[in-house]
């Protein structure tokens, strides 16, 4: 896109360029978050109600990876998914279907983790109410997770607010091709390297009013929801 | 019913050698101070917590048919769900199928006096209303026995009196109720028998008329005087 | 909110958009510099070559270093970068097929404009570098193994000076790309060696101005090979092939030599010089 115009001005101007790069942060982003809730939040429950050897270890870890540098994650599925890597042949590397696979093994963690815990307290509350009618594992975990969903949608927005914001896998794994895997943030990093600082924080602005954007329907759904189920 | 149960917390005896029987009729009332093993002894027959030696038997059978028991703690947890999606929670799990549970679900919340509040967030309710509609969950289990752990403890008059014309209603059905409490007013007005522990050991078992006119122990005495404090 | 029917949607939102994947789409993966990337050339000559071929041109900017690896790795079917030694090297070791020289733009050497190592206007690059290091004037160099930082290295080692042994606090390796470079000589206020296009288009430059240019030894080729099908049976030979053969043809020379900033003409093509 062309520099000497403010994001501001492409926004405003409906710049389709600009349209793409956003709905494809989106996208990707959405879509990991997605794919990390249903590896991460069954994942998390099973954590909380199950008990077995190591089972500390395994929560220390899961809580350390929630802190993931996203660039190494980056490294990893590149090497993974590049030619010459073990799954080359699925031709996935600079693609957005590689960014979304490299931000679902960034988010899956923080889901995990934080699932774990507000199951893990719901558990301590419901534990004998549900012993006292009989409930079976499987049928324990959806109960916990079904009425724990709406601290789990924080435990997604947090996933969300990780993906969203965080440029060092898509960057590697995406090649921040311009129309195909370019995002705000890859887009970002670009144009602070060209020295067009006024775009990139323009582009700034409107990834932050996004993430706040998102984040605001999500809390109104929670509260309406807490408002109906309690 | 048959209770003989020896339950051990490390090397404290919680219930010590314990043998009681429940048989039909009007209500059991457990009374005894703090820490006598009243709780213990209604999670014991509720088959949740594991004896140390003895046995609970149903009918003469080793095991008791599990379905037909229920039991409201003395804080009941709320479902995150509405009053009407806690009962139908219960009826689900107690296997109830889905095409009756509406009726049922009705029929239950009218008899614990909440049809109004059907649609409302079952954590929204006041203590007397979540205690009821614990007790209406309990219930939708369709119980031959009852039992009851401090079901108006920290209500107020009216909402204890609610409770206790429900237990009288539940019973006059047939259902065996077995309730602890710590108010004596409330085991004369609703006792068929007394059953009296004392530090894990059954003191007395006795019509209730007979136990409040001529106890037979010394420690009954004090306790109906108000002085057995431990 | 979070009922079954719409989690299966969101699943369903998902997977589709996964799907692309598989569709087979006439397009090639390009791995080239940050330098032609930056400059804008692409977005003058690849829509042009797409209205022509229907071919879509996938651009990776990665700095040289790294453009050639991701083609020695098979994950781009065309390498264009700008280190001849090196591009010879790529085609010896059997992972390009055949070099094409394609174009070329200079380097230039970018200072601040109060000039602590005097050496605005010099026409000798290699006398300009032994002033920046005999004032320990700051330079910024980028590190990050691409054309650029290599031909910086070549023309310290042309100076007959050991950057490796010689350099001091004066001397800072970055290890990012252009742009990153011309920020931090910005900030800093540090000599900087640039390629003109990256320049011409960098907004940031402050207090920045050229300080040595249009010495022969600042000539900057760029080559183009095919990845090579016998590595990477992924490559997709014909289709990348056609877009080399474009470059160098008459028409696609024409369309890099009419790619202008502010009126100024940033690559001269010479795919017909055989020593290029």
């Amino acid at each position: 896109m062309p520099g000497d115009v403010s994001a501001f001005d492409l926004v405003l101007s409906g710049d389709p360029g600009l349209y793409a790069i956003v709905r494809l942060s989106l996208l990707v982003s959405l879509s990991a978050v997605l794919f990390a809730a249903l590896i991460g939040v069954p994942a998390g429950a099973l954590l909380a109600l199950t008990r077995f050897r190591g089972r500390e270890a395994v929560i220390v870890v899961l809580n350390a990876m929630m802190g993931l540098p996203p660039v190494v994650v980056g490294l990893a599925i590149f090497l993974l998914l590049s030619r010459s890597g073990p799954l080359g042949s699925w031709g996935l590397l600079f693609t957005p279907q590689a960014m979304v696979i490299a931000q679902t093994v960034l988010v899956a963690p923080i889901i995990a983790a934080l699932t774990r815990q507000t199951i893990e307290d719901l558990w301590v509350e419901y534990r004998e109410e549900l012993a006292a009618m009989n409930i079976g594992p499987a049928r324990r975990v959806a109960t916990l997770v079904w009425d724990a969903r709406f601290s789990l949608v924080t435990a997604l927005l947090a996933g969300f607010g990780r993906a969203a914001a965080e440029v060092g896998a898509i960057i590697v794994v995406g090649g921040n091709i311009e129309g195909f895997t370019r995002t705000m943030t890859t887009a970002i990093a670009l144009e602070t390297s060209k020295g067009d600082l006024p775009l990139a924080i323009g582009l700034g602005i409107v990834l932050i009013s996004i993430v706040i954007l998102i984040n605001a329907l999500a809390w109104g759904a929670r509260r309406a929801g807490e408002r109906y189920a309690g | 019913m048959l209770v003989e149960a020896r339950i051990l917390a490390g090397e404290v005896a919680i219930l010590d050698g314990l043998s009681l029987t429940f048989s039909a009729g009007p209500p059991t009332v457990l009374i005894g101070p703090n820490g006598a093993g009243k709780t213990t002894l209604l999670r014991a027959a509720m088959g949740l917590l594991p004896l140390t030696s003895g046995r609970v038997t149903w009918g003469g059978r080793e095991q008791a048919a599990p379905d037909r028991r229920a039991i409201l703690f003395q804080r009941p947890a709320m479902l995150r769900r509405s009053a009407a999606g806690n009962v139908r929670y219960a009826l689900a799990a107690a296997g109830v199928p889905r095409a009756q549970r509406a009726a049922r679900i009705e029929e239950l919340l009218a008899l614990v006096g909440l049809e109004k509040f059907a649609a409302r967030p079952a954590r929204r309710l006041s203590g007397g209303e979540q205690q009821r509609l614990a007790l209406a969950r309990a219930l939708a289990r369709n119980p031959a026995l009852l039992l009851l752990d401090e079901p108006a403890a920290s209500l107020d008059p009216a909402a204890t009196k609610a409770i206790e014309d429900i237990v009288r209603a539940v019973a006059a059905r047939g259902v065996k109720v077995v309730m602890s409490t710590h108010d004596l007013g409330q085991a004369k007005r609703l006792a068929g028998d007394v059953v009296l522990l004392h530090r894990g050991r059954l003191l007395e078992h006795t019509p209730a008329a007979q136990f409040f006119a001529q106890p037979r122990t010394q420690e009954a005495r004090k306790f109906i005087a108000g002085e057995l404090l431990v | 909110m979070l009922n079954r029917r719409s989690l299966i949607a969101a699943v369903a939102l998902g997977l589709a958009a996964i799907a692309p994947a598989t569709a087979q789409e006439k397009s090639i993966v390009v791995s080239s510099t940050t330098s032609t990337q930056d400059s804008g050339l692409f977005g003058h000559i690849l829509p042009l070559f797409k209205a022509k071929t229907g071919i879509e041109v996938k651009v990776l900017s990665q700095g040289t270093g790294q453009a050639l690896d991701t083609g020695r790795r098979g994950d781009a079917d065309v390498v264009f970068v700008h280190a001849k030694a090196q591009e010879e090297k790529f085609v010896a070791d059997g992972f390009g097929v055949k070099r094409f020289p394609v174009m070329y733009n200079d380097f230039v050497l970018i200072g601040p404009k109060s000039d602590p190592a005097g050496i605005k206007g010099m026409k000798d690059v290699g006398a300009a570098l032994k002033q920046i290091m005999a004032k320990q004037a700051s330079f910024i160099s980028r590190g990050d193994k691409s054309g650029t930082h290599s031909a910086e290295l070549n023309l310290w080692k042309a100076a007959g000076i050991d950057i490796e042994k010689d350099k001091g606090a004066w001397y800072k390796s970055i290890g990012q790309g252009m742009g990153a470079a011309l920020n931090t000589a910005s900030a800093g206020n540090a000599y900087v060696l640039a390629d003109r296009a990256t320049w011409i288009s960098f907004k940031n430059r402050g207090d920045l101005a050229i300080a040595v240019e249009g010495d022969k030894r600042l000539f900057n080729q760029y080559g183009v090979m095919l990845v090579n099908p016998a590595k990477h049976a992924n490559v997709k030979k014909d289709y990348g092939q056609a877009f080399i053969d474009w470059l160098v043809s008459d028409e696609g020379q024409k369309a890099i030599a009419s790619y202008k900033i502010n009126g100024e003409q940033l690559f001269y093509t010479n795919a017909k010089d055989p020593s290029a």
